[in-house]
């Protein structure tokens, strides 16, 4: 497997708390990655690390390593403003700027500067079909992103992290605001975005987790109890705790 | 804690339960045939033919529960594996049921004809047939593997059994060819019981199954 993301022993401390313990796994290039577990349990923590979104909360600390690449992105000398622009990431309630459609999938590469030699519509075209959205927008440019429906909106947000050209891309609970037809919809989308991007999401949606996912982890307490192929963590984990949640035994 | 899903795992152990009782009307269709065959009792017989109709019905029962939770629970690993290994079961049953229909119809054919020899071996084979069904069936109830392995070892008691009926009947038939009208027919029950007993094996690899996760043949009968 080849690994785009790599954790090795990750602790990570709200002050005194802690959210994560030895936290060490290979997200694998081009694949789909889900992880699922209790509310709590440090998922969301774990997503929000992989792009340090995390650096700005106060008292928070991280043990180990974090790679991108093969390289910390947690070492010294790392431009995060260069790491976000690699790890984009879409979060759980569809959040595009009071801006236009296009501007709002203008904006990332507007504020971090592009190839002089390629066109700004062309990039906002090239996100918005990336997306899935290209055809519902394309005659209204100019409207605001806030009039377009949730699951609309929720891809004018993929279209606007894809804008930067990301390689990695963290969804956080990308449809639990959604209606099933939307949700299957970007369902759909990550599996073509997969062949591009390597994707990590987190759920509280097993049978989602089931569906799109290649690999899956499960988070308990900050540890993680067990991570391998999805279709075998889902018909016969290894692990008892793995089967009572998945069973819903507890939770 | 709450268990959350306590109402489906209700309808699981329900599941299961009504797989006993159409264990336990297939092994009474076991015995049934075999009395049947021994006593020459024609009404019995027929009762068993008669009953194989219900047991199919039983089986299109537990199949739609099966979809019905399938669908409306979308069950994970264990709870998966138990319905799975549910739609399997039943499928080994029903045939094991015709089987003992067959019997019970080779019981109707032979009538009152002549007996051509006490039944010993026979019943023998019936009576062990049940008892590895009825394991098999608790095995599964206790998610016992082991138990399962060791029902699956004693196939070979069965297939010996059936060898002995096989050699002792081609002895009857080769020293006198009236006898082989007779003969074949007794045949028939054994490979029909031989049959039954190899399903009952299948029964014991789905258990396992629920067990461990694995699907894994264990070890192939001589039949």
């Amino acid at each position: 497997m080849d690994a785009k993301m790599e954790t090795r022993q990750l602790g990570f401390y709200y002050g005194k708390r802690q959210a994560l313990r030895n936290v060490s796994l290979k997200v694998p290039d081009n694949q789909i990655t889900a992880f699922i577990g209790p509310s709590g349990c440090g998922k969301s923590t774990f997503l929000r690390i992989l792009n340090r979104m995390n650096d700005t909360i106060p008292g928070v600390r991280l043990e180990g390593e974090v790679l991108l690449d093969g390289q910390n992105i947690y070492g010294p000398c790392v431009d995060v403003v260069e790491v976000r622009k690699r790890v984009g990431m879409v979060f759980q309630q569809p959040n595009p700027f009071p801006k236009s459609i296009f501007d709002n999938v203008a904006f990332g590469p507007r504020v971090l500067g592009m190839d002089r030699n390629v066109s700004l519509s062309d990039v906002v075209e090239k996100s918005l079909r990336a997306a899935a959205l290209w055809d519902e927008v394309k005659d209204v440019m100019g409207k605001s992103g806030l009039a377009l429906s949730g699951g609309q909106q929720q891809r004018l947000c993929i279209a606007r992290a894809l804008a930067t050209e990301p390689e990695v891309l963290l969804m956080d609970e990308p449809c639990s605001a959604l209606d099933p037809q939307s949700t299957l919809r970007i369902e759909e989308l990550m599996d073509e975005l997969k062949e591009r991007y390597t994707i990590v999401i987190v759920t509280h949606n097993l049978q989602q987790a089931g569906r799109v996912s290649d690999w899956t982890g499960f988070l308990l307490l900050g540890e993680l109890v067990e991570y391998g192929k999805t279709s075998e963590l889902f018909s016969r984990p290894r692990d008892k705790r793995t089967e009572d949640y998945i069973t819903g035994r507890f939770g | 804690m709450p268990m959350p899903r306590e109402s489906f795992h209700r309808h699981l152990t329900a599941l299961q339960n009504e797989v006993l009782f159409m264990g336990s009307m297939v092994e009474k269709a076991i015995e049934r045939s075999m009395e049947a065959l021994k006593n020459r009792d024609l009404e019995l017989a027929r009762q068993v033919v008669a009953d194989d109709a219900k047991i199919n019905q039983k089986r299109f029962d537990i199949e739609e529960k099966c979809v019905e939770l399938i669908v409306t629970q979308q069950p994970m690993a264990s709870d998966l594996r138990v319905i799975i290994a549910v739609l399997n079961i039943i499928i080994d049953l029903e045939r094991i049921a015709d089987h003992a229909e067959g019997t019970a119809k080779i019981a109707i054919m032979i009538g009152n004809e002549p007996p051509l020899k006490p039944l010993i071996d026979l019943p023998r084979m019936a009576q062990k047939t049940v008892e590895m069904l009825r394991r098999s069936l608790d095995a599964f109830v206790n998610r016992d593997a082991e138990a399962c392995r060791k029902i699956c070892a004693e196939d070979d008691e069965i297939d010996q059994l059936y060898d002995q009926v096989f050699r002792e009947l081609l002895t009857f038939m080769a020293e006198d060819s009236k006898t082989i009208t007779r003969a074949t027919r007794l045949i028939w029950v054994g490979h029909n019981l031989e049959r039954s007993a190899d399903r009952v094996t299948n029964i014991c690899e789905r258990v396992i199954y629920v067990v461990t996760g694995k699907m894994e043949e264990i070890g192939a009968s001589k039949y």
